[in-house]
């Protein structure tokens, strides 16, 4: 029981998350008390969740593009771009009813999933490098959504707007429950269909798995649209509760955080592996730190330099040459494990 | 014949990059009154010298077919260093430029020693040491600290007169030194030599016997130590220490790159060309100014879109190029 719990991808993740959470327990003894206010849940966990929701759903989307040794940095840029459409075409329509919501929702998801399939084609039709391919976006992108909004920080009249990011249903925050859809959609397409397989073996060799009878250029090319939607979904949140659109900051540094809270997951930047699960909990961990750097009273500056340390951290265990060179000095334990971590490398 | 040929294919993107550069100031020149002279061009150097010194070290790093995304963290906690050494310790600038420059230097070791030593990814660990000097420059102040002292305003107004009324700033002469260098240092060194090979192919130049792991190191080291430079003439230039300096500056940087013709993939690529790619960057922004109605944003999609066009063109070339060894 224990033993598997150790081989588990997900134990230190947890053990992290929960560590981060025990320390706000020492700071605020009331970081975990939950309350019902107006019929909604409140309290710093809540909290957690509901700010971590846009994190959580651009690295979803994240992890399956790095699972095909992919890299998508230009999400930031897609949150801005999804806010400034959502933004403007609800303060455009004066309609009646949802008639404008829905018109704002669907349109920033067909753009942004349109923008995801123009990163996919230049990675999967064009070949170029997808740091590369991506980089237009991110530089271009941010232009386009000052364009939309005129280079001003629009503000939102509308209500139900306010509902995707701000909104209660069933007294929890709306936003956990899209996070929850989007995961779980993922998750079953994913683990309960081939394509998750066929995104590992694309991830983990193009040609072998293109021979093996995979049409690797589509898999590629519906990951980074996946990619595109999540962060727009992100992006519509992010605008919605703070009901403006910012062209210039909004989603800012959020394609660094996603990978970050990607590979805290579990999932290699090298692909053909991934875990979603994994990638739920990197982002929640995200979250609690910057929460509770917050609460703490450290100056949020402070913030970055974690975090670095952190991806440092983290990269300098997932290397097989710095594990050898500072842990094989000691006395192995495992021979079993030794041996593995041999074949790793050799390979 | 075909060795003449496929060294044509490698100079293409250079000479697409020479010719859109005069393309663009010809439309200038054209469109605006007052465009064509030479202190416009001469203001694209003094406007961008702090962006030809990191596009210098950036070109090594791409070269070698790696990526340094800490240079634009790195101008600012240059700037802060030198800002609160200068204005708080009250030190004369004979301490403060040298511990300034040190900064990126001992940044770009540890960079380089990461990815060298423990096979890390150059993107991973760059991207780490751009939070964490962001991160310091805020620790250092969240404020903007205004410089007033003496030799920085030496620095930052002394005008070199030119023939004709015209003048250069101290800090083109700078960004002009750093650029023989580092032409010399790209074609007529062991480094250089070793750079593109690694950029080749990094097995290959390992079984050649070639320093792999040294020249890594150095080309991070080198490119940590223009990022410092160019972040004191940033400083010059702003007379400020700020956090937020420089946001974004490594993608403008990386676009000023490939721009000027440096294959991403490493290998190919010129140093000269990162220069004409900083002054496409730089009359880029220059035609906006004397259009005065379009807004900055055009800035940003004029380089995607650039970018864009660069990137295929590369990728036809290589392309090509593959095809005609195989055929070989």
């Amino acid at each position: 029981m224990i033993k598997s719990m150790l081989k588990s991808r997900l134990f230190w993740p947890i053990i992290v998350l929960l560590l981060i959470l025990m320390i706000n327990l020492f700071v605020d003894s009331s970081f975990f008390s939950i309350e019902v206010r107006n019929g909604h849940l409140t309290g710093s966990l809540i909290d957690i969740l509901n700010r971590g929701a846009p994190l959580m759903l651009i690295s979803i989307g994240m992890t399956l593009v790095i699972a095909t040794k992919g890299i998508d940095l230009s999400v930031g840029s897609v949150i801005a771009m999804s806010g400034a459409i959502g933004a403007m075409t609800v303060a455009s329509t004066d309609g009646t009813g949802l008639v404008p919501l829905f018109m704002a929702i669907g349109l920033s998801l067909l753009i942004c999933t349109l923008v995801g399939s123009w990163n996919g084609l230049l990675v999967s039709r064009i070949g170029v490098q997808p740091i590369v391919a991506t980089l237009i976006l991110m530089v271009a992108g941010r232009g386009v959504a000052q364009l939309i909004t005129g280079g001003q920080i629009t503000t939102v009249y509308y209500d139900p707007y306010s509902y995707i990011g701000g909104g209660y249903l069933l007294a929890l925050p709306f936003s956990v429950f899209i996070v929850a859809f989007v995961f779980f959609v993922a998750v079953l397409l994913t683990r309960k269909t081939a394509l998750g397989l066929f995104i590992e073996a694309v991830g983990s060799n193009p040609d072998a798995s293109r021979l093996a009878g995979i049409n690797s250029k589509n898999i590629m090319l519906m990951v980074y649209m996946f990619s595109g939607f999540c962060a727009g979904v992100g992006g519509l949140i992010l605008s919605s509760n703070v009901m403006s659109a910012d062209g210039n900051n909004a989603g800012l540094w959020f394609e660094l955080d996603a990978i970050l809270a990607v590979v805290i997951g579990g999932t290699s930047l090298m692909g053909g592996r991934f875990y979603l699960m994994g990638t739920v909990m990197g982002a929640l961990i995200i979250q609690s730190l910057t929460t509770t750097i917050y609460s703490i009273g450290v100056p949020a500056e402070t913030n970055l330099v974690v975090k670095a340390i952190v991806v440092l951290v983290v990269c300098l265990l997932q290397s097989p040459e710095f594990r050898r060179k500072v842990f094989g000095f000691g006395k192995v334990k495992r021979t079993g494990e030794q041996k593995e971590r041999e074949g790793v490398t050799l390979s | 014949m075909i060795n003449r040929l496929s060294l044509d294919y490698k100079q293409l993107p250079l000479l697409a990059t020479i010719s859109l550069f005069v393309l663009m100031f010809s439309f200038g020149s054209l469109r605006y009154t007052g465009f064509f002279s030479t202190q416009v061009f001469l203001n694209l150097f003094i406007d961008n010298a702090f962006l030809i010194v990191i596009a210098v070290g950036m070109t090594f790093v791409i070269l070698s077919g790696g990526i340094d995304l800490s240079v634009g963290s790195l101008i600012a906690l240059t700037s802060m260093v030198a800002a609160s050494l200068t204005m708080e310790a009250q030190l004369s600038p004979w301490i403060v430029v040298p511990i300034s420059l040190l900064v990126g230097t001992v940044f770009g070791v540890v960079q380089g020693v990461l990815i060298h030593l423990y096979n890390l990814q150059p993107f991973i660990v760059t991207l780490a040491g751009m939070f964490l000097a962001r991160g310091l420059s805020y620790m250092i102040s969240v404020e903007t600290i205004s410089i007033d002292h003496s030799f920085f305003s030496y620095m930052a107004s002394t005008r070199i007169p030119l023939p004709g009324d015209n003048f250069i700033s101290i800090s083109v002469v700078i960004a002009l030194i750093v650029v023989i260098i580092a032409i010399f240092l790209a074609h007529l060194t062991n480094f250089g030599r070793t750079v593109y090979a690694i950029g080749g192919s990094e097995q290959s130049a390992m079984l050649m016997g070639l320093p792999v792991g040294r020249t890594k190191i150095l080309i991070y080291t080198l490119s940590g130590f223009c990022a410092s430079l160019a972040g004191l003439i940033f400083t010059f230039y702003m007379l400020s220490g700020y956090g937020l300096h420089a946001n974004g500056m490594e993608l403008d940087t990386i676009a000023a790159v490939v721009i000027g013709g440096t294959l991403l993939t490493g290998g190919a690529g010129y140093v000269a060309g990162s220069v004409v790619g900083v002054l496409i960057l730089g009359i880029i922004q220059t035609i906006i100014v004397f259009e005065g109605t379009l807004s900055s944003w055009w800035t940003k999609i004029a380089i995607g879109v650039l970018l864009f066009l660069f990137i295929v063109l590369q990728r036809v070339i290589v392309l090509r190029s593959e095809k005609k060894q195989a055929s070989n």
